[in-house]
């Protein structure tokens, strides 16, 4: 069942940057872009498993830090010529509070 | 203090003054050094004359060492005049103004004399030799007044000659005895193909030619050959050869033959008497090249300085140059003879011309024309004397090393379908083939893009390469301009000039005004222009913490399975029992998985949780290690002189020094250093980045060495006697490093780009290198521990830490 839950503060992520967070076990990366949305995606690479969070961010994709893949972070999909994807969870953000929700 | 002894050179030139150069390196107090020269100018680069005359140099440029230099080494110059007597016995030399010099020590030098043809009219006005800068002075002279210059002589020295006189305006004729140009450094068909290009510059040749007599009344009106017939001549240079020059040796009563005589100590038969240089002869050759030269003034410093060599072992010689614009090469026994096989490769097309000799499996001798690219790999397989049998094809056509198969497109094809061809991305044979044919790629850039082949160390390029000649064909195109990754067709050189010269202050400035075509760049470029605008702009430019690679944000090295390795920093691998004590206690506490030892003397604590990391640090309270980063790593040390029995210099010191200086410091790549103190060299240092090599009474700076996928060794920078003096070029040769290599280039990889003698030049000058240091002490004084400040800030430690652990019960 989908549940909307509050995970931090939009001040908490610096932009261009990523913090980790679990939810019941799922590890889970959570993006801020340069133009201020707020992406969440499971934090590991469909190749070797690589912590996503841990990459650079170019635009609204993340480059994973172990083989350089590249995954777009609002479709999940890997960037060709790889092939993959992973699994990306709705966010909300409270524009007054600041506030991030992720729906698992 | 023990007396100085007397050391006497005579001859003021490339060889005599080599060897001072290291001696007093070796030894700066044994000797008290007085040097006796004929010529009215310091020592200067004789090979570089023909550049004078071209008008590129003149004579400061060709100056090696200047006045200034002889009394900063308290070594006595006394030029303009012609040493004309040994008494061997009193170790007495008497001058042409019959001053006396007396001496323990006495190097002869006096190089050698241009052969002058015995023929009728050699002593006639508008008669010269090319050997110093008193004949160049003549041939500007002459050009100023006459038209018709004749070289006789088409070696390298007559060509060089007559280039000059071409560039001089004159109307040059070569005259050659021989039926072909420099037949001691080419064969036949190169020889012919740079005659054609020397013709098309307008240079006119009379082969087959012996000169008979010169003619004229006062001055030169022609020159007559035994065949009866002549050519008009206002100015003849005589450029057939040298010998020599023993005249004095010869009336001294030292031993001689062509020249004096020397065994592999550079020893004449006479006791405290040496010979160096082009006047001696060594195992029957007196060499007329100045690699020779060199090594034996470094044999004869060490035996001078009684430093232990194993002596001057002859020399195989290689001829690298560059004859009025055109690359030739030639090394070894490259004429063919009944023992012997060649291999040629003629391209008429592009002028180039490739022909290697060998004789019982092994590579003797090679002639290279047009592209003397391969002449290093050449020669170096030539002194090795390794067997190549079964790879003389692939010399031949400069393919491939690794390949077994003699022909290496037909081994492309050979290839299995699921061979795997990228390493690191895992790309088949198979897959480049299909993307050649079915996807249409026709270059290296367009198969990357499509397969990741050759995306990421770059390893496989040449396979790449292959199989699109082979199964591309003719459709393969050339490669298109690469920019430094796809977001930019701009090379690295192009940004960093125009980062420098719009002042271009952050990373999305530099994409805007450049026009990157991917708003945010990538993986690639962002941490590149990271560096290039903190090299370049050290104060003014804020660190982007997002644009560095995931090591150099977090400040440990991130492992396969997402956690961290902590490396504190033990200055030159010398540690204390408590820092062993607090390291083990910290290791324990946080239940670290591994603890290791790292190849650069250093304690990796292996497998720690991210979060974990700012606490660590705080409790280590060591600086961080940067066992991460682009930036220095280790500088590993050997014990010593502090304890060790053969060690001369202190090298634990010295590395520590160095650490100490360096830590922090942003390089293009990872920087890796050793210092050794003696040259058994225990700390490994000649496959470093930068190695220091302690010797008695110096330190070798070499350079450019790898340890890593493709061990390369370094090559020798300069050798220096003090350890302000090894700090100063080290800090030059980093910091020329830091402005110059492309981001993620080694060391290794950026001196195979631009030469290890760019390099040399570019540090020559003592200006140049104090300005290299005052930028780097500049960029190294605004550094702080990254450690240190995460612990402090908040902001920087919040992104350690999970954001949220949300769990059932707590909702």
């Amino acid at each position: 069942m989908a549940e909307k839950i509050y995970v931090g503060k939009i001040a908490d992520i610096d932009v261009l940057s990523s913090r980790k967070l679990k939810i019941e076990n799922i590890d889970i990366a959570l993006f801020h872009l340069s133009d201020g949305s707020i992406l969440a995606v499971e934090n590991k690479c469909p190749h070797k498993g690589g912590l996503l969070s841990e990459g650079i961010v170019c635009g609204s994709k993340v480059h994973c830090p172990l083989h350089d893949w590249k995954i777009d972070l609002r479709s999940g999909k890997v960037q060709e010529p790889d092939d993959g994807c992973v699994t990306t969870f709705k966010t909300e953000v409270d524009e007054q509070s600041g506030d991030i929700y992720i729906t698992v | 203090m023990k007396k100085r002894e007397k050391l006497l050179l005579i001859g003021n030139g490339m060889a005599g003054i080599r060897t001072i150069e290291h001696l007093i390196k070796l030894a700066p107090d044994k000797y008290d050094i007085t040097i006796v020269g004929d010529e009215p100018h310091p020592n200067y680069n004789r090979i570089m004359l023909s550049s004078v005359l071209a008008g590129g140099a003149n004579m400061n440029d060709i100056t090696i060492n200047d006045w200034d230099w002889y009394k900063e080494n308290n070594i006595t110059l006394v030029t303009g005049q012609k040493a004309e007597n040994i008494d061997t016995t009193k170790r007495i030399v008497t001058t042409n103004l019959q001053i006396k010099f007396s001496y323990d020590v006495l190097i002869i030098a006096t190089g050698s004399l241009p052969f002058i043809l015995p023929i009728p009219g050699a002593d006639k006005e508008g008669v010269i030799a090319f050997r110093n800068i008193n004949d160049c002075n003549m041939m500007l002279e002459a050009s100023k007044a006459y038209k018709k210059a004749v070289v006789i002589g088409g070696g390298l020295l007559g060509l060089e000659a007559a280039r000059g006189l071409i560039h001089l305006g004159m109307d040059t004729s070569v005259v050659h005895i021989h039926h072909y140009l420099m037949e001691r450094q080419l064969d036949e068909p190169a020889a012919k193909m740079l005659q054609r290009e020397l013709e098309n510059q307008g240079m006119n040749f009379l082969l087959n030619k012996q000169s008979a007599a010169i003619v004229g009344r006062k001055r030169v009106k022609s020159l007559q050959f035994a065949d009866g017939s002549e050519v008009q001549a206002d100015l003849v240079v005589m450029a057939v050869g040298i010998r020599p020059n023993i005249e004095l040796a010869k009336s001294s009563g030292i031993a001689i033959n062509r020249g004096i005589i020397v065994n592999d100590y550079m020893e004449t038969n006479i006791p405290n008497v040496f010979a160096v240089g082009e006047c001696a002869e060594h195992r029957g050759i007196a060499y007329g090249l100045v690699a020779p030269l060199y090594e034996q003034g470094a044999v004869l410093a060490k035996r001078l300085a009684d430093v232990e060599t194993a002596g001057y072992q002859g020399s195989v010689t290689s001829t690298k140059l560059k004859v009025s614009g055109v690359d030739v090469f030639s090394a070894g026994h490259f004429v063919e003879s009944k023992s012997n096989k060649a291999l040629r490769f003629q391209d008429d097309v592009s002028g180039t011309y490739k022909k290697i000799v060998i004789e019982n499996g092994k590579l003797i001798g090679a002639v290279l024309f047009g592209d003397t690219s391969d002449g290093t790999e050449l020669f170096s397989l030539i002194k090795k004397g390794e067997n190549i049998e079964g790879r003389e094809k692939e010399l031949l056509l400069g393919f491939s090393l690794d390949t077994k198969n003699s022909n290496p497109l037909a081994r492309y094809e050979a290839m299995a379908s699921d061979e795997i061809v990228c390493g690191c991305n895992g790309v088949s044979k198979g897959t480049i083939v299909d993307a050649i044919q079915t996807k249409g790629c026709t270059n290296v850039a367009s198969i990357k893009s499509c397969t990741k082949a050759s995306a990421s160390c770059g390893g496989c390029k040449p396979i790449v390469q292959g199989l699109l000649q082979v199964y591309a064909g003719d459709a393969a195109t050339e490669p298109v301009k690469e920019g430094i990754c796809g977001c930019t067709t701009l090379t690295r050189d192009e940004i960093v000039a125009e980062i420098e010269r719009m002042r271009l202050l952050s990373i999305k400035e530099v994409m805007n005004v450049l026009a990157w075509n991917e708003p945010e760049g990538c993986s690639k470029c962002r941490p590149a222009l990271n560096y290039y605008i903190g090299m370049l702009f050290p104060e003014e430019y804020v660190d982007e913490k997002e644009s560095r690679i995931t090591n150099e944000r977090y400040h440990a090295n991130i492992q396969k399975d997402g956690t961290y390795s902590v490396v504190p920093r033990v200055y030159g691998g010398v540690t204390t029992p408590s820092d062993l004590k607090k390291i083990a206690e910290v290791a324990e506490k946080f239940e670290v998985p591994m603890v290791k030892f790292t190849g650069g003397q250093r304690l990796d604590l292996l497998g720690v949780k991210k979060e974990d990391l700012p606490k660590m640090w705080e409790e280590l309270d060591m600086p961080s290690g940067h066992a991460y980063g682009k930036t220095l790593r280790t500088v590993k040390t050997c014990v010593g002189s502090t304890f060790c029995r053969f060690g001369t210099q202190d090298s634990i010191s010295m590395g520590i020094r160095m650490e100490k200086t360096y830590e922090r410091l942003n390089t293009p790549s990872k920087v890796k250093l050793a210092v050794s103190g003696c040259p058994r060299n225990c700390a490994e240092a000649t496959i470093k980045d930068l190695g220091v090599v302690a010797i008695d009474g110096g330190w070798e700076i070499h350079v450019g060495g790898n340890g890593g996928v493709k061990v390369r060794a370094t090559e020798l920078l300069c050798i220096v006697k003090t350890e302000d003096e090894v700090m100063e070029w080290s800090s030059a040769f980093l910091q020329l490093y830091r402005e110059q290599a492309i981001w993620n280039e080694r060391t290794a990889h950026w001196i195979e780009r631009v030469g290890l003698d760019y390099v040399k030049e570019a540090l020559a000058n003592k200006e140049d290198r104090v300005a290299l240091v005052s930028r780097i002490e500049h960029t190294l004084s605004l550094t702080t521990d990254p450690w240190k400040e995460i612990i402090q800030n908040k902001e920087l430690r919040k992104n350690f830490e999970q954001l949220a652990d949300v769990k059932s019960a707590t909702r």
